[in-house]
């Protein structure tokens, strides 16, 4: 909403209070004030000329010279491009010294030969947008009406030396969507009174119910409608005035009836429509829900299908305007229109809503119908429509209102307690300071012991219940003299879950491992969606995605994290580790809402250790992205039941892809990116893993029981087995452990070995194994016979041989 | 016999002097106090004496050997002590070299935001509480006040999956789910961080996806006051002792009465382009829960009030760091997210 600060202030006393003070106290009593526009900023100069003369250039075709009276002694001469431009007009002249916007200073100039003592300016040089210029002023320059005097100030006849608040009103405060709403706030900011429009004027003997009859069928979408009919009007500009507060507040000036509604509509914040009583072809209103299908002509002359949701004003037969939305070309206000029906309605917000969305109709009038008019300014403003046109399109009004429906004028009653405000606020407020600020609000207020009875008007339908009063009591009072204090009462043990306390471990421990957090997008592409995906399942859509590559939700991370990896790789960082812990997406059957799985997913490349001028430099491989999450479950004590087996998956690497299993379940992934796929996603060669945390972190693991420092020394024994090539050292591991049973304190490979001197299609892997007894020192004869038993099981089990 | 021993006292010294290494000296030892060595082969001679002279020689002899023996000895120690010297200098390294660092990652700076945060407000003993990011229409909008239809659902434009189901436009939602939880007994006391979503084109200030914290308290007795003091440690713990915080009036459908919160700009009132000259950084919504959601959750309003207060960590974060572009949180180049690492 916009404000002009000089219209403002024939309603309310501003005192002389700069627009910026003024503003201020608005935004910290609850209405943000987000800008304040001085109009005719940076023009100076400016003043009216009376065109006397105008004859054509003589060597230019378009130009005009002109001699113009601009108050001085001498008329100067002046010369015009404008195509409008002519003899007997009032313009507005930037005289020789003068500056217009843009810091453009006007001097004297010879045009082709002849001289130029300044220049007659169009609104668009005064600085005002093109958008809001009146269509028959779009193209030259603008005409004052006949009254104004040559050397006048013109700035002050356009009213460009006045300042606009622009405010940012919040859905509730649709009452502020009116000069008078904000007159009404303002009032109550500064403690002072509001001065009304007085409506004045006479009705013809004729009556307006002899003219229209109104009928609503959609009583529900429509509970009132008002109609006025004014005969006799003269289609003509409105008033400068009119003209330029519309302008100031971001509307085109059309015609006077036009004009005048939306005056009105700037005034009161009720819209209402004018309809060409003679072109509406019968002698009726009729408001129904319009047909499926059914097509309609708005007058910026676009045809509409309408849908049973709409609401249409009709003659009876056919439409005539989209409720609450946009007029008819078939009935709208033309040049000849002689005969005017004024309308205005309550028209219920979530039709017109409806309808301005469907077709993409956003104005004025929807915009407060949405948010809800005041049912006590319908007939107000009806009837200063139609003082208006009388006063300025010299229109007759017909007597009385025609009026079908009704609806509830009665201010609600609402209560409050000073005990609940008190509490509530944490204050200790007086009755007297409370009802005066209800006073200043006008709002009635009678008292009854410690509760106030509040009769809020019509115009602040916001206002419902206590809490209500209570924000109307703190924002005027002012918050900054609210105290500060804390919550009393028991005090709570706050602090994090067990889940959320590993999910935090888990950060720490992957940025210890050297690995950067990263937050990537939720919604992605549909094919990225179900890449990598853990467990498959139906995607999840959006209805109406803003573009096709955010329109799915996830179902695992590692694209997105693939995706930043790539950017990363394009911009010459080669080496670099990211994981994210975030949300994928499952659709469950039978359940309202998809199942979120927490996932941690990680994604490396490149170098990962390095120390250039030692020659020293190891790439990231899978043992390195292994690595990682054994020590990640090492430290969530899982390092015993977590186990890796060779898996399969799409775009991985197949010799280098691994399950994680967590107590016989998979729970995840590790492994290269395949090749292949690398090369379509642009990445180096990258090692990731996803795993889903929900298991990991539900896995009970017992609490840390101390374990007596070794008294007795252990007995280590080195062995290099040769194998096939495809036994898997895990399995020898698992071998070993069980031969080696309770003496058998730690084992561990530590060389792999294929090539010369060993035979072809065999390895060689060596393990060190380490005997332990708590109780005592171990002899050599106790090693033997396990280790023995060692040996005998990798060589019946898995046809190890002791390497010679 | 004397002159002899003399003299080889004086020629095996004059050898250890001049030893230049272990090796020399150790042969020396072995040459002048060996079994062999002559000092042995002069006492052998012994038998030739009178008796009164052969413990004067014995005497001598011992003396000898014992001067020669500590002479090694000494001679001993400084060559270890040299060797150990040329050793070390051998070893010396260039320390100016680079060291073998540990290169640790770090968290992204809306996590580390969103912690700080979070940890503030544990001290002051709230939990934390999380929700789904897809929720129903339900607790997205309804149980906060916002039945279909209300006009202040254009204020955040959402992603719909169905009718009933969408991309939480906020995490109030996790609020209602809570107190429901609850089932009507106070004291509730949370914050709830988490991910957002909203009908916005990614640009410098907009993104479709952002983070977000709420808190909520609901207990017998919470005022308008404990909000603002509870804020106001807030913000001198998050940004700073000196700064201050202010309410501003406003609307938000689950609250009544609503407020916005700004907090002092650190540039202390002189204005700059951060505060936009204001001298004030809008960093909080906030109210006293709306009466509507206290009993759609499960309390008695009359008997129950509560205040809840949201905020941004991207916006946060943006503020502390100085970030200009808000796509930087979710573009992942690493010369963005290694500007974050600790600093403790």
């Amino acid at each position: 909403m916009f404000v002009s600060y000089k219209w403002l202030s024939e309603y309310v006393n501003l005192g002389g209070m700069p627009a910026k003070e003024l503003a201020e106290k608005i935004t910290r009593s609850g209405i943000e004030v987000e800008g304040i526009e001085v109009l005719g900023e940076g023009v100076k100069g400016v003043v009216i000329g009376h065109v006397l003369e105008k004859e054509k250039h003589p060597n230019a075709d378009k130009l005009n010279v002109c001699q113009v009276d601009i108050g001085e002694e001498e008329p100067v001469q002046i010369i015009c491009g404008a195509p409008n431009v002519d003899k007997d007009q009032k313009v507005a002249v930037a005289k020789v010294g003068a500056v217009l916007p843009g810091n453009f200073k006007i001097k004297k100039a010879k045009l082709r030969g002849e001289a130029s003592n300044g220049m007659i300016c169009s609104l668009q040089e005064l600085g005002i947008e093109s958008k809001l210029v009146a269509k028959e002023y779009a193209e030259g320059i603008f005409v004052f009406p006949n009254d104004v005097t040559p050397g006048e100030d013109a700035l002050a006849q356009l009213n460009l030396d006045d300042e606009v608040l622009e405010l940012g009103l919040t859905p509730n405060r649709s009452d502020a969507l009116s000069m008078l709403g904000v007159a009404y706030e303002v009032a109550a900011i500064l403690d002072t009174d509001v001065k009304l429009p007085n409506i004045e004027f006479e009705e013809a003997g004729e009556r307006a119910e002899d003219w229209i009859k109104v009928s609503i069928e959609a009583k529900e979408d429509n509970p009132i409608y008002i109609a006025r009919v004014v005969k006799n009007v003269k289609i003509g500009p409105s008033p400068l005035w009119m003209q330029t507060r519309l302008m100031a507040e971001g509307i085109r000036p059309h015609n006077n009836v036009v004009d005048i509604t939306n005056y009105v509509l700037l005034e009161y914040g009720q819209p209402l429509h004018a309809f060409d009583y003679d072109r509406l072809g019968t002698k009726e209103i009729v408001v129904r829900r319009a047909q499926d299908g059914e097509t309609f002509v708005t007058l910026d002359d676009t045809e509409r299908t309408l849908s049973s949701e709409h609401l249409l004003i009709t003659n009876g037969k056919e439409g005539v305007a989209l409720a609450g939305v946009m007029g008819g070309a078939n009935s709208e206000v033309v040049e000849d229109t002689t005969n005017v029906l004024i309308e205005s309605a309550y028209f219920d917000g979530q039709r017109v809503r409806q309808a301005s969305k469907d077709h993409g109709l956003r104005s004025e009038a929807s915009a407060r119908f949405e948010k809800g008019v005041d049912p006590n300014r319908l007939q107000a403003a009806a009837d200063r429509a139609a003082e208006l046109m009388a006063k300025y399109a010299g229109g007759e009004v017909l007597a009385g209102s025609v009026i079908a429906g009704d609806i509830d004028l009665e201010p609600k009653v609402v209560t409050l307690t000073l005990e609940k405000l008190n509490r509530v606020l944490g204050m200790e407020l007086q009755k007297e300071e409370v009802e005066d600020i209800f006073r200043r609000l006008q709002f009635g207020v009678k008292t009854d012991n410690d509760q106030f009875i509040v009769t809020v008007p019509t115009r602040r339908g916001d206002i419902t219940i206590p809490e209500d009063l209570v924000e109307e009591v703190a924002r005027l009072y002012g918050y900054d003299n609210l105290p500060t204090t804390v919550p009393e009462g028991a005090t709570y043990p706050g602090g994090l879950t067990d889940y959320q306390k590993k999910r935090r471990a888990v950060r720490r421990f992957l940025e210890g491992a050297g690995l950067n957090q990263a937050i990537t997008y939720t919604l992605t592409s549909e094919k990225k969606a179900k890449e990598y995906a853990l467990e498959t399942r139906e995607l999840i859509k959006l209805a109406m995605p803003m573009s096709e590559e955010r329109a799915y939700l996830r179902l695992s991370i590692l694209p997105q994290l693939l995706e930043a990896i790539s950017y990363n790789n394009a911009r010459q960082i080669d080496s670099l580790g990211l994981y994210e812990v975030g949300s994928v997406f499952l659709k469950e059957a039978g359940e309202q809402l998809p199942r979120e799985e927490e996932h941690l997913a990680g994604a490396l490349t490149g170098v990962w250790e390095e120390n250039q001028w030692q020659g020293e430099k190891k790439a990231v491989d899978f043992f390195v992205a292994k690595g990682i999450l054994e020590g990640l479950f090492a430290k969530l004590g899982l390092a015993e039941r977590i186990s890796f087996e060779r898996a399969q998956a799409d775009g991985m690497h197949p010799g280098r892809t691994a399950a994680v299993v967590l107590d016989g379940e998979r729970i995840g992934l590790v492994g290269q990116v395949h090749p292949q796929k690398a090369k379509e996603l642009d990445v180096k060669e990258t090692y990731v893993f996803e795993v889903k945390l929900g298991p990991v972190f539900a896995a009970k693991t017992e609490g840390v029981t101390y374990e007596p420092i070794p008294r007795f020394p252990s007995i280590t024994r080195d062995i290099a087995l040769v194998v096939n090539a495809d036994v898997q050292a895990g399995a020898l591991q698992q071998i070993i452990r069980e031969a080696g049973g309770s003496l058998l304190k730690e084992v561990h490979v530590f060389d792999v070995y294929e090539g010369e001197h060993v035979e072809a299609g065999k390895k060689s892997i060596a393990f060190s194994l380490k005997y332990f007894d708590p109780n005592k020192t171990l002899t050599d004869e106790e090693v033997v016979k396990v280790h023995d038993h060692v040996l005998e099981a990798l060589r019946d089990q898995a046809g190890a041989e002791l390497r010679s | 016999m004397e002159q002899q021993l003399k003299e080889l006292q004086t020629e095996a010294l004059a050898k250890v002097e001049s030893a230049e290494d272990l090796k020399q000296l150790n042969d020396i030892r072995v040459a002048y106090l060996g079994k062999k060595g002559p000092i042995t082969e002069v006492l052998k001679g012994m038998g030739k004496l009178s008796p009164e002279e052969r413990p004067k020689m014995g005497a001598l002899a011992n003396e000898v050997r014992a001067a020669v023996s500590s002479a090694i000895e000494t001679k001993q120690a400084e060559l270890e002590q040299k060797a150990i010297e040329e050793q070390l200098a051998k070893e010396t390294v260039d320390v100016t070299l680079p060291g073998r660092q540990v290169e640790m990652g770090n968290a992204h700076p809306l996590t580390k935001v969103i912690e700080e945060i979070e940890d503030l407000f544990i001290a002051m003993g709230y939990s934390i509480a999380e929700g789904p990011e897809v929720e129903t229409d339900y607790y997205n909008f309804e149980a906060l006040n916002l039945p279909k239809g209300h006009p202040a659902r254009d204020m955040q434009d959402s992603f719909y999956i169905t009718e009933e189901l969408l991309l939480r436009t906020h995490t109030s939602p996790v609020q209602a789910r809570t107190m429901e939880k609850y089932k009507g007994q106070g004291p509730v006391k949370i914050i709830c961080p988490g991910k957002v979503y909203r009908r916005d084109n990614d640009d410098a200030t907009h993104s479709h996806q952002f983070t977000q914290i709420e808190g909520l308290v609901v207990d017998e007795n919470i005022s308008m006051s404990d909000l603002k003091g509870t804020l106001e440690v807030f913000a001198k713990k998050l940004f700073g002792e000196d700064r201050e915080i202010r309410l501003r009036p406003s609307f938000f459908p689950f609250t009544e009465p609503s407020v916005e919160v700004d907090v002092s700009c650190m540039c202390k009132g002189e204005g700059c382009r951060i505060c936009k000259h204001t001298g004030w950084i809008e960093v909080l919504g906030a109210g006293m829960v709306h009466p509507n959601v206290l009993e759609m959750a499960g309390f008695d309003s009359k008997k129950y009030t509560g205040f809840a207060f949201g905020m941004g960590p991207d916006r946060i974060a943006m503020l502390k760091y100085g970030i200009d572009d808000i796509r930087h949180f979710y573009t992942d180049d690493v010369r963005f997210l290694r500007q974050f690492a600790e600093h403790e």
